[in-house]
């Protein structure tokens, strides 16, 4: 081709840009008139047999396919249900939801099927198929029945143990089940010397604020992923924030008491010198003081709903 | 001796010579490297993923050099006609087969052992700098030398793979031996299904049938030993043993059938 023949390369951008411009334009044109369909979430639940056959001879890879899908699907549900403020809906209308955790379980499932070694997968199913919405689906049985699975896996296991034993105690307040899975952990060798006395805390004072804050630092030191220490350091903040609120409780009573009257904004006790300034929790979100006189943990904190403590419910 | 050593190199030069070859091996080596970025995704399992996803890409793109240049090795001789050369020289027929095996076998070893480094180079870049705390997390190693053992394992497969491409290169057509290879490798996955196969028939005969063809195809399940590598799970020496010459008896019998199919076939 001569020189003249060719195209200027010039005019060989310039078409790029705009056509390129133009092709963006018609994507944003056609997707403001015909938004696309939601993705409707689904997953392919097969039988081990069939699972081993599809993905032939890469199992572990296809685990890992799994997992990432798994985990991708449980942050952004958990995101989504406390961005919509799910959190105040009625445990009946949080079936109906249309954010829901259901695929969480037969993700983790296919996982584990697929590589029964996947130690990471039954951990994080052991503590976030158990969380109660909307940090979670609330399933401890679910979380039991994935740990088990791991258990007849890799016996040699001790930690499933610790799991299982800290959700009957956190999520079931079954405390003689929780200190016997404590037990048939501690039975395991090379299982840590902490999970027997763990096994004799949990019998003696079940339900006891001092004894979970024991178990979650066992299951903070003793995470090997970030979710995992998260949840853990998010649950040790959330029994600080109760602390706290009782704590602040005590004043707020003791002030209205003196004055006879109650008290109704935070106001009234900086102007009284007994706090110097709105209270913070631990996610240094304000607290609030809501009538009469109650001091609770604000909706928009991420520790938001606390947790609904072993002792009280043991006590009801 | 000699001469099997010169057909084996040329075979290696010409399937070095091949692009196909080298887009594969670029391929695989990003793959590889993009794993990193896959990584990132994971909470915390990002090097088992990227031992997962290195040797699924070379077991993968293994596969893909041992069919389609294991099928093309003969084939491509008869069609260029340089065969009838290559005949008229001192060469006997068997000498052509287990050279041109040889030469794929080295072609195959060296991009295996490319697309290896590939993976350690990885692996190595994500686990540089790490603290102590994350090493010992880890169920194994990240430059885990246990790894090569599975690579090992693969190579062997493939080099398996590539003697069945050989073999039906010698009597049939590119294409057909292509698909015949990549039947032969599926049903070797799952040959030892058929020895469980009293369990979904009555039958006798067909219990016995089965088995026999149980034994008669390869039985390739037992080289994957990827899962136990990446989770830091013992591979014995005895089962590299038995496993590794399991391979090298059944290459054996699928060269000496390749040698003596090409022996008898009438190039007029």
């Amino acid at each position: 081709m001569t020189a003249q023949g060719r195209v200027p390369i010039v005019y060989a951008a310039a078409a790029v840009l705009v056509l390129g411009a133009m092709s963006v334009g018609l994507q944003l044109l056609r997707d403001a008139k015909y938004p696309a369909a939601p993705n409707e979430e689904e997953t392919l639940y097969l039988t081990q047999r069939a699972t081993s056959r599809i993905v032939f001879t890469h199992r572990s890879l296809a685990a890992d396919l799994y997992w990432i899908r798994a985990i991708q699907y449980f942050g952004s549900r958990a995101q989504h249900a406390r961005a919509a403020g799910l959190s105040t809906l009625p445990p009946a209308a949080l079936s109906d939801s249309p954010i829901s955790f259901d695929l969480l379980y037969p993700l983790l499932d296919i996982v584990t099927t697929l590589d029964p070694r996947f130690n990471i997968a039954y951990r994080f199913g052991g503590i976030f198929l158990s969380e109660p919405y909307p940090h979670g689906p609330g399933r401890p049985d679910d979380a039991i029945a994935l740990l088990q699975k791991g258990l007849a896996a890799s016996p040699s296991k001790w930690e499933y143990w610790e799991d299982i034993g800290f959700v009957y105690y956190w999520s079931k307040h079954d405390f003689i089940k929780a200190a016997e899975a404590f037990n048939r952990g501690a039975d395991i060798p090379g299982a840590p010397w902490w999970l027997r006395s763990l096994a004799g805390t949990t019998l003696a004072k079940g339900g006891d604020r001092t004894a979970s804050r024991l178990l979650w630092n066992q299951l903070r030191e003793t995470a090997n992923n970030e979710y995992a220490r998260n949840a853990a350091t998010m649950k040790l903040q959330q029994l600080d924030a109760i602390e706290i609120i009782e704590r602040i409780q005590k004043v707020v009573d003791t002030l209205g008491e003196r004055r006879g009257v109650p008290v109704t904004s935070w106001n009234d006790l900086i102007s009284a010198r007994v706090m110097p300034g709105v209270p913070l929790d631990p996610a240094n979100v304000p607290y609030e003081l809501q009538s009469p006189s109650r001091v609770t943990l604000s909706r928009n904190s991420p520790l938001f709903p606390l947790p609904f403590e072993p002792a009280a419910r043991t006590d009801q | 001796m000699r001469t099997l050593g010169w057909i084996a190199i040329n075979g290696f030069r010409e399937s070095v010579r091949d692009k196909v070859m080298y887009s594969l091996v670029v391929f695989a080596i990003l793959l590889i490297g993009a794993s990193y970025m896959l990584g990132q995704l994971t909470a915390g399992q990002d090097l088992k993923i990227m031992k997962d996803l290195g040797l699924s890409s070379i077991s993968i793109f293994g596969l893909f050099m041992a069919v389609f240049i294991g099928v093309s090795l003969v084939s491509k001789e008869v069609e260029r006609r340089s065969i009838y050369g290559l005949l008229a020289k001192p060469v006997r027929r068997h000498e052509v087969v287990l050279g041109k095996f040889g030469g794929l076998a080295l072609t195959l070893t060296v991009n295996i052992a490319v697309m290896t480094v590939a993976l350690y180079a990885v692996l190595a870049y994500v686990s540089w700098g790490e603290n102590e705390f994350a090493r010992q997390a880890r169920e194994a190693p990240a430059l885990d030398p246990a790894m090569l053992k599975a690579v090992v394992l693969i190579l062997v497969q493939l080099l398996i793979v590539t003697a069945t491409a050989l073999f039906f290169s010698t009597f049939s057509t590119p294409i057909l031996s292509a698909g015949l290879t990549v039947g032969t490798f599926i049903a070797g996955y799952f040959s030892q299904d058929l020895r469980n196969f009293d369990q979904v028939v009555n039958s006798k005969a067909a219990q016995v049938l089965a088995r026999v063809i149980s034994y008669v195809l390869p039985n390739l399940a037992p080289f994957d030993v990827t899962s136990q590598v990446v989770h830091g799970l013992p591979v014995t020496a005895g089962y590299m043993a038995t496993t590794i010459g399991y391979g090298v008896v059944y290459i054996g019998i699928l060269l000496v059938l390749a040698a003596t199919a090409f022996s008898r076939r009438d190039f007029k």
